[in-house]
């Protein structure tokens, strides 16, 4: 058991353990979808309802499931259809029942099963031994620390497009993992406030 | 269905002018974490090879009986069998480095380029060349990564492999071992490499 403060762990796991800025996870839809503010937080708020409620899923699927079954070297394999098939389920509730919302964030919820920062938390949680009620806030911290990562980012690269001579080569992916960089060592001074494990 | 390409132009694409990492900046999510020390990154990419030419093959194989509409979760599937393979193997043999790499070899699944590949060449091709290509891939994105750590190691830690090879008056750059350190090495490299060669990886964010 960790003895976290559930209240801690969520500002934790914004600023301090940032999953995208210090743990690298979801780095892929990061870059790929960064290119405006609104597509990044559109992204974002999926992420971080799809992220809460995956973690605890997994995290009950685990102990009440898995473990006393012997059977938590298949967690991988189990952690990822849980989240697939939540997708799924959240996507066509959205398109049934909140039209105007599935325009705003239809295309991005396919993308979220492979988003490796859902699955990461699920892991983090299970390697840290959090209980229900801490996964279910690391979840939530995590997802709002990555949507507003790529809030940022995206703010960012709209201002630079804009203004735009960047050198050769290093439009797009390059000048992104360079302004991560910058943002990732402008978080690590949050690290002395908490730190957690 | 078109006869596959050569396997020399397979490996050529694989491992440079399809380079996932220069070509696309994707997969690196669970690989750049662990670029830190150059032993994580070796077994790490050992795991990475082996997991996305075996997904690859075995995609390949099963490319007759999959139907069309749930390739994407038969992939999935297979990926994640020869990942907890390659988390059991770690487990057992390295049990130093499994707990250093954490949870970043389980998230090999969630890869990018392992289902890319699958998605895009295994599926629709014969098992070896799609074998090819998986390893080609493979080897072609875990070469940069092993750049990126000797870099990471060599200022961070003034080592490479645990051996100290900077002079006894150097001072560790703490950056580089930390996550800002991957995010500057890796954009640079991938600023340089563009830059240098225009013609092979042109237009690039234009996605």
């Amino acid at each position: 058991m960790n003895s976290i403060d559930p209240g801690t762990l969520f500002f934790a796991a914004i600023f301090t353990n940032n999953i995208l800025l210090t743990n690298f996870l979801g780095l892929c839809p990061y870059i790929a979808i960064s290119r405006d503010l609104r597509a990044a937080s559109g992204l974002g708020v999926a992420v971080v309802f799809v992220m809460s409620c995956t973690a605890v899923l997994n995290h009950l699927i685990y102990y009440h499931v898995l473990l006393p079954y012997g059977l938590e070297h298949f967690r991988f394999i189990v952690f990822i259809i849980v989240i697939a098939s939540f997708v799924q389920l959240v996507e066509m509730t959205v398109e049934r029942y909140f039209p105007a919302l599935y325009v705003v964030l239809g295309i991005f919820l396919p993308l979220i099963t492979v988003n490796c920062a859902i699955l990461g938390a699920s892991l983090f949680m299970v390697i840290r031994e959090y209980t229900v009620v801490q996964a279910a806030v690391y979840g939530a911290g995590s997802g709002i620390g990555w949507m507003m990562a790529i809030s940022l980012v995206g703010a960012i690269r709209e201002k630079l497009e804009k203004s735009g001579n960047l050198p050769r080569g290093l439009e797009g992916p390059a000048i992104t993992l360079l302004i991560t960089g910058m943002l990732s060592l402008a978080f690590i001074a949050f690290s002395g406030m908490i730190q957690i494990q | 269905m078109p006869a596959p390409p050569p396997n020399r132009e397979i490996i050529r694409n694989g491992f440079w002018a399809e380079n996932p990492i220069f070509r696309h900046t994707l997969g690196i999510c669970s690989t750049l974490a662990v670029t830190n020390v150059v032993a994580n990154t070796l077994v790490m990419d050992a795991g990475l090879i082996f997991t996305m030419a075996l997904s690859s093959l075995t995609v390949s194989l099963l490319r007759g009986v999959t139907p069309t509409r749930i390739r994407m979760m038969v992939q999935m599937l297979v990926i994640a069998s020869y990942v907890i393979i390659v988390d059991i193997m770690i487990r057992a043999h390295l049990p130093d480095i499994s707990e250093a790499l954490g949870p970043y070899v389980g998230l090999i699944i969630t890869n990018c380029i392992v289902m890319g590949r699958c998605e895009a060449f295994a599926r629709s091709n014969p098992p070896l060349p799609s074998f090819v290509d998986g390893l080609a891939t493979a080897l072609g994105f875990s070469s940069v990564l092993l750049v990126i750590a000797l870099v990471r190691e060599t200022l961070g830690f003034g080592s490479v492999l645990g051996f100290r090879v900077m002079p006894a008056g150097f001072t560790p750059w703490t950056i580089m071992i930390m996550a800002p350190g991957a995010f500057f090495v890796l954009g640079l490299l991938v600023w340089a490499v563009r830059a240098r060669f225009p013609q092979v990886f042109a237009a690039p964010g234009k996605r």
